[in-house]
């Protein structure tokens, strides 16, 4: 497979992934969450600094639409990723021919 | 596994906070060596295949999900420097961008999946590796393995900072069991993904891998 090709596919499963099958995740607390509840320190944890922020948990602020809310985080969460840690990979990479 | 601010002390995650980014910046530093034109864009997409799929969280007992950790995949397939740097980002986007994590705890949190569970995980692979058969499959069994490993690996992490520093008083070995138990059962999801990912990978592209190229490839490259 060509690398265009390879690079591409994996971006589209990231953005069909994010942006389409989130919706059906389960919502149960995650592992650590849950043990916290069990064993009772849960309470000790702070409400976050960017609760209030337009992405916060995942939904985009005001889309009253589950699904829509979602999806529309998980696909602008997939751009920056990808953008940001393309970006910097490149900026460390090793340059061709160069030594330093 | 993100921690939110307030479980465990300021002081406890300064200190962690100083260690993360000391091993980032010796991430930096690796991961120069392994990343060219070829594998630098691969490296990109593990980090937007990690973020995609913690979005996916799966239910693993009564009232209890987990998610892809992503640490031994993204060591497998761009190595363990890059894939420090790889879960790093992601974990940073999520705790500024989605609320997923607390920024005072976000020391903990890389300390945890970006260093403990890379390195772990990629150390268990290559013991695998060593002793499988030389074939492509035992690459994604391996991978599997160290994934299976490296969540509880990121667990016991945590366990640590709790002793070291929590705001609440509960025992310490219980915190340890209920860790381990529940995170060796969210192994077992993390396992099966990455055996699945690698094997992906591993099929339409192999020659990007990182953990597939021997030491003999390496060489070659090397004196070309």
């Amino acid at each position: 497979m060509k690398q265009k090709t390879f690079l591409i596919s994996g971006f589209i499963a990231s953005l069909f992934l994010a942006g389409v099958v989130s919706f059906y995740a389960s919502s149960s607390p995650d592992g650590l969450e849950k043990v916290a509840g069990e064993i009772g320190f849960l309470d000790s944890a702070k409400e976050h600094t960017n609760s209030d922020g337009v992405l916060a948990d995942y939904g985009v602020k005001g889309v009253e639409n589950a699904r829509l809310s979602t999806g529309a985080a998980g696909v602008i969460g997939v751009i920056a990723t990808g953008a940001i840690s393309t970006g910097l990979f490149f900026l460390i990479r090793r340059k061709p021919g160069g030594i330093k | 596994m993100h921690i939110p601010d307030g479980f465990i002390g300021l002081p406890t995650s300064g200190a962690f906070a100083v260690v993360a980014a000391a091993g980032v910046a010796i991430s930096i530093r690796g991961a120069k060596s392994s990343l060219d034109e070829k594998t630098a864009p691969l490296a990109g997409l593990t980090a937007t295949f990690i973020f995609a799929v913690q979005m996916l969280n799966f239910p693993v007992a009564a009232g209890t999900s987990g998610h892809l950790l992503g640490a031994a995949l993204a060591a497998v397939l761009i190595g363990p420097y890059a894939a420090t740097l790889a879960i790093t980002i992601v974990l940073i986007l999520q705790a500024l961008l989605f609320a997923d994590g607390g920024l005072s705890a976000l020391g903990l949190s890389i300390f945890n999946m970006s260093i403990v569970a890379v390195w772990f995980g990629y150390g268990v692979f290559l013991l695998v590796k060593k002793i499988a058969p030389k074939k492509k499959v035992s690459i994604s069994i391996a991978a599997a393995i160290a994934a299976l490993l490296s969540v509880p690996a990121a667990a016991a992490g945590f366990v640590l900072q709790y002793a070291i520093g929590a705001n609440a008083t509960f025992s310490i070995s219980a915190v340890f069991t209920a860790m381990i138990g529940t995170h060796l059962l969210i192994g077992i999801g993390e396992a099966l993904i990455t055996f699945f990912a690698v094997g992906a990978v591993l099929a339409s592209r192999s020659d990007l891998v990182y953990g597939y190229k021997n030491q003999v490839s390496q060489l070659e490259i090397r004196a070309n």
